[in-house]
């Protein structure tokens, strides 16, 4: 084939993709649109809530009840979490710190890594596993019955009653979930640390606490407020925008534990930045 | 003071003996995607009359109640509940048009996490502050009895019948003393006897209360024995409209098959 006609068949192509070529530019492009429109929908959703949230009447039994279901029923699985937490950085953070003779600093990385970065974290991934899919799946299993349908039946508000009691007692018990992760943290990791080297709790606070500030405790604390914003806002619009059956309720689980997980990672590296600019 | 969205009575279309249709349904359109549910439907019913809508499945009666309740909403066309045309409404609005109607779900639609009488109560909780807890169980009670369900009242609707879960159902539409009651599928898997007390109940509240009822179904029976008009859609718009008489007497081939089948 001379060069001319290759040259006429490769601009031919320019102007005229391949089926296979315009197919993946369509199925890119409608990934894209669902991106945004998924942001789209969650903002929607986020603006409907927040204003049936500050309008009467409000939900105070229901949020009594929610907050039971997110705080008191997550507590044992967080204190679990916590407690081995503060065994590992035990062990861990007592090897290496032996390895550059500094074993004295040993209970000040410990209170500092349990309550500044593993204790939040970690109830936030913990709280974001059991509530998120929790809520995701309670929600989306109403959605499909027509419960919440007969919600707004009975002239009651859904995004009141359902989202706003539910967002509110993960926004309200994060911090608290939190502080009990932190508190079991500690205690473990001195009594692992008291088995190889006996070191009573009060040095042990009294050195790990020495110099601190509230600034380098209460904001990690505070922050998991807006992890559980994220937590709930998710769970929630992924319950209630559920289409199908069983198949609908358990991709409304998984996606809400998921992308709460995701997002709260994320969330967690600006609040990081964030609380070390605002809090130095 | 006359709401921004109320329309003067003689635009609303006053039924024949002067009553005044508390729903009115006008040339209403209604799709979900491509395709086509309600083609223009016009229908109208008064207070103390009950309607009974028939149809194949799928040609969009559980669609009508859901845009009638403001569930979903109209493509084109208007739905006027006491001259008020619910898609101008305000949510609170809409809230207050809601609590004079009665919805019964096809599936009953029970809050699975509270017993038989917390579902009924559910509605009383929210709109009726002022009522005191052993006034509420009395009334819970009294509305379990009408539909024959007052030993269930502590049972969960897991631990009850499809039948019982629907009785359940219409005993919280009545909580609130509704002035319209939308019935889907109100006898649909119960047993004859118990189908029978829920019309009876249905003319009851028809005779005593004055409460306009739209019923879907598929039970001609039912549909003969409490509606005084009968509306058979067919292809998304009303084929006919009746009395039973008058469907029986028609010549239209759909209708006749529809009844002969039924």
């Amino acid at each position: 084939m001379s060069n001319l006609a290759q040259t006429e068949i490769a601009a031919v192509r320019t102007q005229f993709p391949s089926p296979r070529s315009s197919a993946l530019v369509s199925s890119a492009a409608k990934v894209v649109a669902e991106f945004f429109e998924w942001f789209g929908n969650l903002g929607i959703f986020a603006w409907q809530v927040a204003r049936a949230a500050v309008t009467p009447p409000f939900e105070w039994h229901e949020l009594v009840r929610q907050l039971d279901e997110v705080g008191s029923k997550s507590l044992p699985l967080v204190a679990l979490a916590g407690s081995a937490i503060g065994v590992v950085i035990s062990l861990e953070a007592r090897y290496s710190l032996s390895r550059f003779g500094a074993k004295s600093l040993f209970p000040a990385t410990l209170v500092y890594s349990v309550i500044q970065v593993m204790g939040p974290i970690i109830t936030g991934l913990v709280v974001s596993g059991r509530v998120g899919a929790g809520i995701g799946a309670e929600l989306a299993s109403m959605k499909v019955t027509e419960q919440i349908d007969a919600i707004e039946a009975c002239a009651i508000n859904p995004y009141r009653f359902l989202a706003a009691t539910r967002i509110l007692a993960c926004i309200l018990m994060l911090p608290l979930l939190t502080l009990a992760a932190d508190a079991c943290g500690l205690l473990t990791g001195w009594f692992a640390q008291s088995l190889v080297e006996p070191l009573s709790f009060h040095q042990f606070i009294e050195s790990g606490f020495q110099g601190a500030t509230f600034n380098a405790f209460l904001p990690p604390t505070f922050k998991t407020a807006v992890y559980g914003l994220i937590i709930g806002l998710i769970a929630c619009f992924q319950g209630m925008r559920t289409r199908g059956g069983a198949e609908g309720v358990g991709r409304a689980a998984t996606n809400s534990v998921v992308l709460a997980s995701l997002f709260l990672i994320l969330a967690d590296v600006v609040l990081v930045k964030f609380i070390l600019v605002v809090f130095p | 003071m006359t709401a921004v969205n109320e329309i003067p009575m003689k635009q609303m279309g006053l039924e024949k003996d002067g009553r005044l249709p508390v729903v009115a349904i006008d040339k209403v359109y209604k799709s979900f995607g491509e395709h086509k549910i309600l083609n223009g439907i016009t229908l109208n019913v008064s207070r103390g009359e009950t309607l009974a809508v028939l149809g194949r499945s799928g040609t969009g009666k559980s669609v009508l109640l859901r845009l009638i309740i403001g569930l979903d909403h109209p493509d084109e066309g208007s739905i006027r509940i006491d001259g008020q045309d619910i898609a101008a409404l305000s949510l609170d609005q809409l809230g207050d048009t809601r609590k004079k109607m009665g919805f019964l779900f096809q599936h009953a639609a029970l809050y699975d996490s509270l017993t038989v009488a917390e579902n009924v109560a559910f509605p009383l909780r929210h709109h009726r502050k002022g009522m005191s807890r052993s006034e509420r169980c009395d009334r819970v009670q009294q509305l379990l009895a009408e539909v024959g369900l007052q030993d269930a009242s502590e049972k969960m609707p897991s631990d009850i019948s499809g039948g019982m879960q629907k009785r359940v159902g219409l005993a919280r539409a009545l909580a609130l003393d509704p002035e319209i009651l939308l019935l889907d599928e109100p006898t649909a898997g119960l047993d004859p006897i118990s189908s029978r007390e829920i019309d009876d109940l249905t003319l009851k509240l028809q005779r005593e209360h004055q409460i306009a009822s739209i019923v879907v179904t598929h039970d001609l029976f039912s549909a003969r024995s409490i509606a005084n008009r009968l509306a058979l859609l067919d292809q998304g718009n009303v084929l006919i409209e009746g009395t039973f008489e008058d469907l029986r007497q028609s010549d239209i081939g759909f209708v006749k098959e529809f009844l002969k089948q039924s």
